[in-house]
């Protein structure tokens, strides 16, 4: 676990990291987040490395992103709080399985991490990024969006306020623009 | 397989939960969530009536969330297959306390009868065992259940799985509750915690 924690800082010096990672774990502690399911993306591996690094929350690793709405059904009904993290292609996965939000009436929150927008290289990502917010929003989730690192903190925070308090199923959109669009080199 | 010989599904239920004691038991889409019902009410059942391919999930999920209860997935085979990759999350997460029976009649009793993939010969008891679940079992007869229930209270030795060869019969539905938030409400307040 810490190991993982450790191998984050290689890629680049810690200076550069950016902040609003570190601002996101931070409300998922103080909201007392203990299950944290997730299909990897980049632009979540800090977040996923700081989870693996903390014995209070637990790092779920999926093989799909419909598999984390259905733990998360279960964790909360057995007295846990969780967050999905993905991509947005996985936003497609969930469609059906995201009809738990609404019959149990749990708090749901997904972190989503854009592709298909902003300088996208591969067009294979455009189709589900375009369609990622009406999907969500059709499937009963409101969406907030972050396009600013200052930004992350506050969108973050208000979601998780209405989600876990007001048990209303919420997603927030991490732009492509704030995670840097994936380069690809030869 | 002598077809006359498998089991009868409700048979295998009631056996199971018998002696449940704390156990939160799940039940997947369709024919299984009726067999908890027939077994008796309680306020520790998740019954699905949808969410096909998540009963495993939910299971895992509470099972996390409450390491020190017993928890029983009881699904059928055709749920059970369409959400496989679960049974390698579950192996990964290695959850002591989480117990995962498919009664198997390799078939889709609810829409009619179709025949399921492990009818052409998918092993459902391979599967869990190559995904990381070192307590699988192979169950055709009523002995084998009542000796596998002995060890369903006990929250290290698991994950388990259990597949139960069943019959294909259409038993007349037992209705839970649909409503979904009184579900999980009940379940909660049987565990301590209040509504937000």
């Amino acid at each position: 676990m810490h190991a993982a924690a450790d191998a984050s800082s290689k890629p680049m010096p810690a200076e550069v990291l950016p902040t609003w990672p570190e601002d996101i774990f931070s409300i998922l502690q103080r909201f007392d987040v203990r299950q944290v399911p997730y299909v990897p993306d980049a632009g979540h591996l800090q977040l996923i490395d700081r989870v693996l690094g903390t014995p209070a929350m637990r790092a779920i690793p999926l093989t799909t992103e419909e598999e984390g709405v259905a733990l998360l059904a279960g964790a909360w009904a057995g007295g846990q709080r969780g967050v999905l993290l993905m991509q947005s292609s996985g936003v497609g996965n969930c469609i059906n399985m995201l009809s738990l939000t609404q019959i149990l009436r749990f708090p749901f929150l997904t972190l989503v991490t854009m592709r298909g927008e902003w300088g996208e290289f591969n067009p294979w990502q455009v189709p589900m990024g375009s369609s990622t917010q009406a999907v969500l929003e059709l499937s009963g989730i409101k969406v907030l969006r972050a396009d600013r690192p200052d930004e992350v903190r506050e969108v973050v925070e208000a979601a998780s306020g209405q989600a876990f308090n007001a048990c209303t199923p919420t997603a927030v959109l991490l732009s492509q623009r704030l995670i840097g669009a994936k380069v690809f080199t030869k | 397989m002598n077809k006359t010989n498998l089991l009868d599904r409700r048979e295998v239920v009631s056996s199971l939960l018998a002696e449940r004691k704390d156990a939160i038991v799940i039940g997947g889409l369709g024919a299984s969530t009726y067999d908890i019902a027939a077994a008796g009410d309680h306020e520790r059942n998740f019954y699905l009536w949808g969410a096909m391919g998540g009963a495993v999930m939910i299971g895992l999920g509470v099972a996390l969330a409450q390491p020190k209860l017993p928890v029983m997935v009881i699904t059928g085979d055709g749920e059970m297959l369409m959400r496989m990759g679960s049974l390698a999350t579950v192996g990964l997460q290695k959850p002591g306390n989480l117990t995962i029976v498919v009664l198997d009649n390799e078939c889709y009793g609810e829409t009619g009868g179709q025949a399921s993939h492990t009818a052409a010969g998918t092993d459902l008891v391979s599967v869990a065992k190559a995904c990381g679940i070192a307590a699988v079992s192979s169950i055709t007869t009523m002995a084998e259940v009542e000796a596998f229930k002995g060890s369903l209270q006990d929250v290290s030795a698991g994950p388990r799985f259990a597949r139960v060869k069943i019959d294909g019969a259409n038993l007349e539905r037992a209705l839970s509750s649909r409503d979904g938030a009184f579900i999980v409400n009940r379940i909660r307040g049987a565990l301590g915690f209040q509504p937000i």
